[in-house]
């Protein structure tokens, strides 16, 4: 344990500086050093000050912030005091950064290599030959399709998962002594997000690079990290190994960090609904975009679809981006009439189109839609929102009307104050509780669910799933709960449908689904679900590679 | 504690308390209250000035538009003196007195315009921007090609065909600024009817005149006003524009732009130039004070409207 | 990527043809038809009736723009109402050269200066510069030409003591320096007249890339400030930087009319000012569609500018 120190902060603090001149801290008084060959984890939720910190080991603050107190050093050096040409030279050459999306961070001007090789050619590194060569070497370590002329190509012409790849060659083509990888694997789908985290860790393991790795991901963290830095608000919680922190948390934030992680259920959940009772039934529904109403669409999304949704039940639907999951919550609500098939609402059919269903039709159905900050308008208050499908449905006003609305916050857990509020007070978690009491609101029989915990941090999605247990339990609705994320899915799920490409691939109980034998792409989803312990990664390699192989031959991807 | 903190390869953990729950940290905390700059304070109070003078001016005017005020002693562009403060202009009038005349004239017509301009973009472009696909093209198309003639060429057909008035003045300002707005409301009006609240709203099963008036309406008032101001400047100087190549308000109405044509003979005979140059000065200063506030307001809320056409 | 250009254009051809028609119709709602004003109130019914049919003012009112589009197109203007029997066409000659010397002139000198001047400001956000700067334009954009342009003329002539307020007699047979002082005036006001608008526009286009996080990423590379302007910037600046300069190009066409009406200079713009207040309409539809097809041309260019800017459109997949 005595290698050599790469990076330290020493009582950093950052306050970031209001239009008015008041400063606000956002980073408190931080210690933390990364060693040589060593990955430190900064882990938190959004507002935890992880990125301002792994910014200011470059030099650099984000417009509008501005280091107060403390250092940080690299080699020993104070980055606080250096000039911009100073820093100019360590940036790219001993420190390089990579951000959490690709997409924006590539020049769409630039071809690909140009910007991969430009920072070791400036800084002198390498001559602009030896840098060709050199990233040609590291596309082939990073598993990158047709290594030799990839390069060659402009940033929209390759796919977001090689584009994040690019950059990390991007980041190491320098040869730095410190990577800070800034969530380098959130916006991608989680199939292709093991595939980078695995090249990443090979690169870094190869190079012996240190690495600052920012996430708010325990279980991707667990993978890749040695050390942990645990944030909260600016503030550091816990600080210790990966594999102490992961088996031995002791702060209660760490905990429920941990808590919030849910690993996959045990096969064996016992159903509770009632089979009989059919709430929604999905009879060879088709649908997709494009030409005229009720004429078969330019583009078919979805492909003759059956299913079943029991009174109380909740039906999980689970696919990547594309699988045509959201298409059919919006199939099911009218917004996208289909062209073939029928849906029945309590064994009456209803109208595909949402404008030829009566009012108490609509009723039964309610959305909730997956970001509550554009589902709710902003220029209403909490009461207008709430009290609106009262009086639309249910011809509640006035006096009756409030008392209703306060006893629907109290329902979502949410203080009464906040019936004259408006939703730029609120926060992300809030807001989402005001967009599902809503839909409570109308007294609804079907809740359709599009992946409403996606866009919040995980202690909150964690919230709102058990919040959506609990209005489960209590009200007796039923769920069309629809999600990319399956261990969220089988959590709150009684059964799950498993969508891919436009069908259903495998539908069923949680359990019958997740016990083997299963269809590959839902052993591929299974086999993707991060686990939180060390050295998951490689087990899960194997799994994957068997079940893309399957998938491949039977649908030829 | 501290050396903990200190020490890396001791496990840390920071002091807490039971009571602490760790909540959800709230989203970036609001920048402070939205407060004027200088120039936009000094905008402020120079359209105030303006709009009083627009009102009040022919009250508190010396002279009526067209009374000399030394009729004994004509002779045209005289210099300030005690009785006519800023001089006489090409036919001995008073230059001041027009000016407070010319202010109601410009101001109000402009102000008129404008207003015709907005009802009509604001109805057709939100009323587009639902309707739908048929409607929509049609009205775009048609939008689109108003917009292909320059505002001045506009302007001279229309007199060209119907001769000069000041209500022909008013509607043909309101006619030709209807497309920029139209174009505004509908870009807008797209915006937000995309927006996940306005389809839960359909969802609910709303008509259409909840979504326009309680979902639509509200988003789409606050960037509509913000860029009255700016479009207020355009026809100012159209309307000033026009008069001053003598098709707007006819003589011997005073007005600001015609104020500056009249009296171009000034330039020529090397006189005093402050005939043009109040005029001229007049109307540079409502603009500019108007554009002054608008930077400032369009500044703080993050982005020019106008950059979105 | 040829589609969307040929799409372009074709809007573009449809876009003037709609605009022929408003100036068509407009022009056509003048009171009294071209041989009543031809031929004065004595005029007999018979002789009115042959004009007519020889000018083919008894077609059909879709005919009659047919036959008026199709000469126009040809290049054959008609002749003057107002000037006795002047072709339109020599009117046009004698004067084009004098609008054109300046909108050029104007473009060669004005545009790069003010482009230069937009680029330093978005260089140094928030520097004195970059205030003086944009403080001087949210003045200037606001304010009228004539108001522009007696500044100048306050500045140059009496200040300066060079030039002339007013701008007389033609350039044939003046040297360099009358030349000088000829021009100097109207050049200049147009010259600021647009880079305020220019600059403004300049800098709020490379600021806008400027912030981009690609930019914020280069200067994470180490590059330097000069390659991160020159090349990661201005190389995704330019597509709208050109669209900039070609809708104030656009502009300086409607510029043009007040300040050579207010310099009393010989163009095509006083010309048609001069149309339209002796009504005479054949002059003002031929002009009007001059300068519009200028202007939609313009736009045009604008448009595609940005649409050929795009490295997406132009190494698709």
């Amino acid at each position: 344990m005595n290698k050599k120190v790469v990076f330290e902060a020493k009582n950093l603090c950052i306050n970031a500086v209001r239009d008015d001149g008041s400063e606000l801290p956002i980073v408190k008084d931080i210690n933390f050093q990364v060693r040589e060959g060593e990955v430190v984890a900064l882990i938190g939720e959004s507002g935890s000050g992880k990125t301002t910190i792994a910014l200011s080991s470059l030099g650099y603050c984000k417009p509008g912030l501005k280091i107060s107190n403390g250092q940080t050093t690299l080699f020993n050096q104070d980055l606080t005091t250096m000039n911009i040409e100073e820093l100019r030279q360590i940036r790219g050459e001993k420190v390089a950064y990579l951000a959490q999306s690709a997409i924006a961070t590539f020049n769409p001007a630039l071809k690909i290599n140009e910007q991969v090789t430009e920072s070791a050619v400036i800084h002198g590194s390498k001559t602009q030959i030896e840098a060709n060569e050199f990233a040609k070497g590291l596309y082939h370590s990073l598993d990158l399709p047709n290594p030799e002329h990839i390069g060659e190509r402009y940033p929209h012409q390759v796919s977001g998962g090689q584009l994040q790849r690019l950059m990390a060659a991007m980041a190491l083509c320098g040869e730095p002594s410190l990577l800070v990888l800034d969530e380098p694997t959130t916006a991608l789908d989680v199939t292709t997000q093991i595939e980078v985290l695995k090249a990443f860790k090979k690169v870094i393991r190869e190079r012996g690079a240190a690495a600052i790795y920012v996430t708010h991901d325990l279980a991707v963290v667990a993978q890749i990290a040695d050390r942990i830095v645990v944030l909260y608000s600016g503030d550091i919680q816990e600080k210790g190994s990966a594999n102490e922190v992961i088996s031995k948390p002791r702060h209660p934030y760490t905990k429920r960090l941990m808590q919030a992680v849910r690993p996959l259920p045990a096969a064996g959940k016992k159903t509770k609904a009632n089979k009989t009772d059919k709430v929604i039934q999905i009879k060879g529904v088709s649908a997709g975009y494009g030409g005229d109403v009720m004429s078969k669409p330019k583009e078919v999304i979805l492909k003759d679809i059956n299913l079943e949704l029991s009174r109380g039940e909740v039906l999980g639907v689970i696919g990547e981006s594309g699988s045509g999951k959201s298409t059919l919550a919006r199939v099911i609500a009218g917004l996208l009439p289909s062209f073939k098939g029928e849906i029945l609402l309590d064994g009456e059919k209803l109208k595909p189109r949402l404008e030829d269903r009566p009012r108490s039709e609509l009723r039964k159905i309610q959305f909730v839609y997956q970001m509550a900050d554009t589902a709710i308008n902003p220029k209403q208050t909490i009461g207008n929102i709430l009290g609106r499908p009262l009086e639309f449905y249910l011809n509640i006003y006035g006096n009756k009307q409030k008392e209703r609305v306060l006893e629907l916050l109290d329902m979502v857990e949410l203080p009464k104050e906040f019936y004259t509020r408006y939703p730029h007070e609120l926060s992300g978690g809030q807001k989402q509780r005001i967009n599902l009491a809503r839909a409570l609101a109308a007294e609804p029989e079907v809740l359709l669910c599009d992946e409403v915990t996606s866009a919040l941090d995980s202690i909150v999605g964690a919230n709102v799933i058990d919040l959506l247990r609990g209005l489960r339990k209590n009200l007796g609705v039923s769920f069309v709960f629809i999600s990319h994320d399956l261990s969220t899915v089988s959590a709150f799920a009684d059964s799950i449908a498993v969508m891919y490409k436009g069908i259903i691939a495998e539908t069923g109980s949680v359990h019958k689904v997740l016990s083997p034998p299963s269809h590959p792409y839902t052993d591929l989803l299974i086999s993707s679900v991060p686990e939180l312990r060390v050295g998951w990664l490689e087990d899960a390699d194997k799994n994957i590679q068997k079940a893309k192989t399957l998938l491949e031959k039977e649908y030829i991807i | 504690m501290i050396s903990d903190k200190n020490n890396e390869d001791k496990h840390f953990v920071a002091p807490y308390s039971k009571e602490v729950s760790f909540d959800e940290l709230q989203d970036a905390p609001p920048s402070g209250k939205f407060r004027l700059s200088i120039t936009g304070k000094l905008g402020v109070i120079v359209v105030a000035f303006w709009l009083f003078v627009a009102v009040f001016g022919q009250f508190l005017a010396p002279y009526e538009e067209n009374d000399l005020p030394f009729p004994d002693d004509y002779s045209e562009f005289q210099k300030p003196r005690a009785g006519a403060w800023l001089g006489t202009d090409v036919d001995d009038r008073d230059i001041l007195s027009r000016i407070m005349y010319g202010a109601g004239r410009t101001i109000g017509i402009s102000l008129a315009g404008v207003l015709i301009a907005y009802v009509i973009g604001v109805t057709l472009g939100i009323g587009s921007s639902i309707a739908g696909s048929r409607i929509d093209q049609i009205l775009t198309q048609f939008f689109n090609i108003m917009l292909a003639i320059p505002t001045i060429m506009f302007g001279l057909v229309v007199v060209a065909a119907v001769g000069s008035s000041i209500p022909v003045l008013i509607i043909t300002a309101g006619a030709i600024f209807s497309p920029v707005v139209f174009r505004l409301s509908r870009a807008l009006g797209m915006e937000i009817m995309v927006m996940d609240f306005v389809e839960a709203a359909k969802v609910r099963g709303e008509g259409y005149r909840w979504i326009i008036f309680k979902e639509i309406w509200p988003n789409a008032a606050m960037p509509l006003i913000s860029d009255f101001g700016l479009r207020f400047i355009y026809v100012i100087l159209f309307v000033s524009s026009l008069s001053f190549l003598g098709l707007g308000v006819q003589p011997p109405l005073a007005d600001w732009g015609s104020m500056v044509r009249e009296n171009l003979g000034a330039l020529q005979y090397g006189e005093s130039v402050i005939p043009i140059l109040a005029p001229a000065i007049a109307i540079a200063s409502l603009t500019v004070a108007i554009n002054l506030i608008v930077d400032d307001v369009s500044a703080h809320a993050g982005g020019k409207l106008s950059g979105r056409l | 990527m040829y589609r969307i250009i040929l799409t372009k254009i074709g809007a573009g051809l449809l876009t003037t043809l709609g605009v022929s028609i408003v100036i068509f119709l407009g022009t056509n709602a003048l009171p009294g038809d071209a041989a009543q004003i031809r031929l004065g109130q004595a005029a007999t019914e018979d002789s009115l009736k042959a004009l007519r049919e020889e000018l083919g003012l008894n077609l059909p009112l879709y005919q009659q723009y047919f036959r008026w589009l199709f000469n126009f197109v040809q290049g054959e203007f008609g002749t003057s109402l107002a000037s006795g029997n002047v072709t339109i066409a020599q009117l046009i000659s004698d004067r084009y050269e004098n609008t054109l010397i300046v909108s050029s002139l104007t473009a060669m000198i004005g545009v790069p200066i003010s482009v230069g001047l937009g680029i330093i400001a978005a260089m140094f956000p928030g520097s004195i510069y970059d205030r003086f700067l944009t403080l001087g334009s949210v003045t200037l954009v606001a304010a009228p030409e004539f108001f522009t342009a007696t500044l100048m003329v306050l500045f140059v002539v009496f200040f300066l003591g060079i030039g002339n307020a007013v701008v007389v007699g033609s350039i044939d047979d003046k040297n360099l320096a009358e030349l000088i002082t000829h021009f100097i005036l109207p050049i200049a006001t147009l010259c600021l007249v647009i880079a305020a608008q220019l600059i403004r526009m300049t800098r709020a286009a490379v600021l806008n890339v400027m912030n981009s996080p690609y930019i914020e990423m280069a200067i994470l590379k180490g590059i330097p400030r000069r390659r991160v302007v020159m090349r990661h910037a201005l190389l995704n600046a330019i597509g709208p930087i050109v669209n900039v300069i070609a809708i104030n190009l656009a502009y300086v066409v409607t510029g043009v009319i007040v300040i050579e009406v207010y310099f009393g200079y010989a163009g095509l713009a006083t010309l048609i000012v001069q149309g339209v207040q002796t009504r005479d309409y054949i002059l003002i539809q031929t002009l009007g569609m001059i300068f519009c097809a200028t202007y939609v041309i313009l736009m045009m260019i604008a448009d595609l500018s940005s649409i050929l800017s795009n490295p997406r459109l132009r190494h698709p997949k």
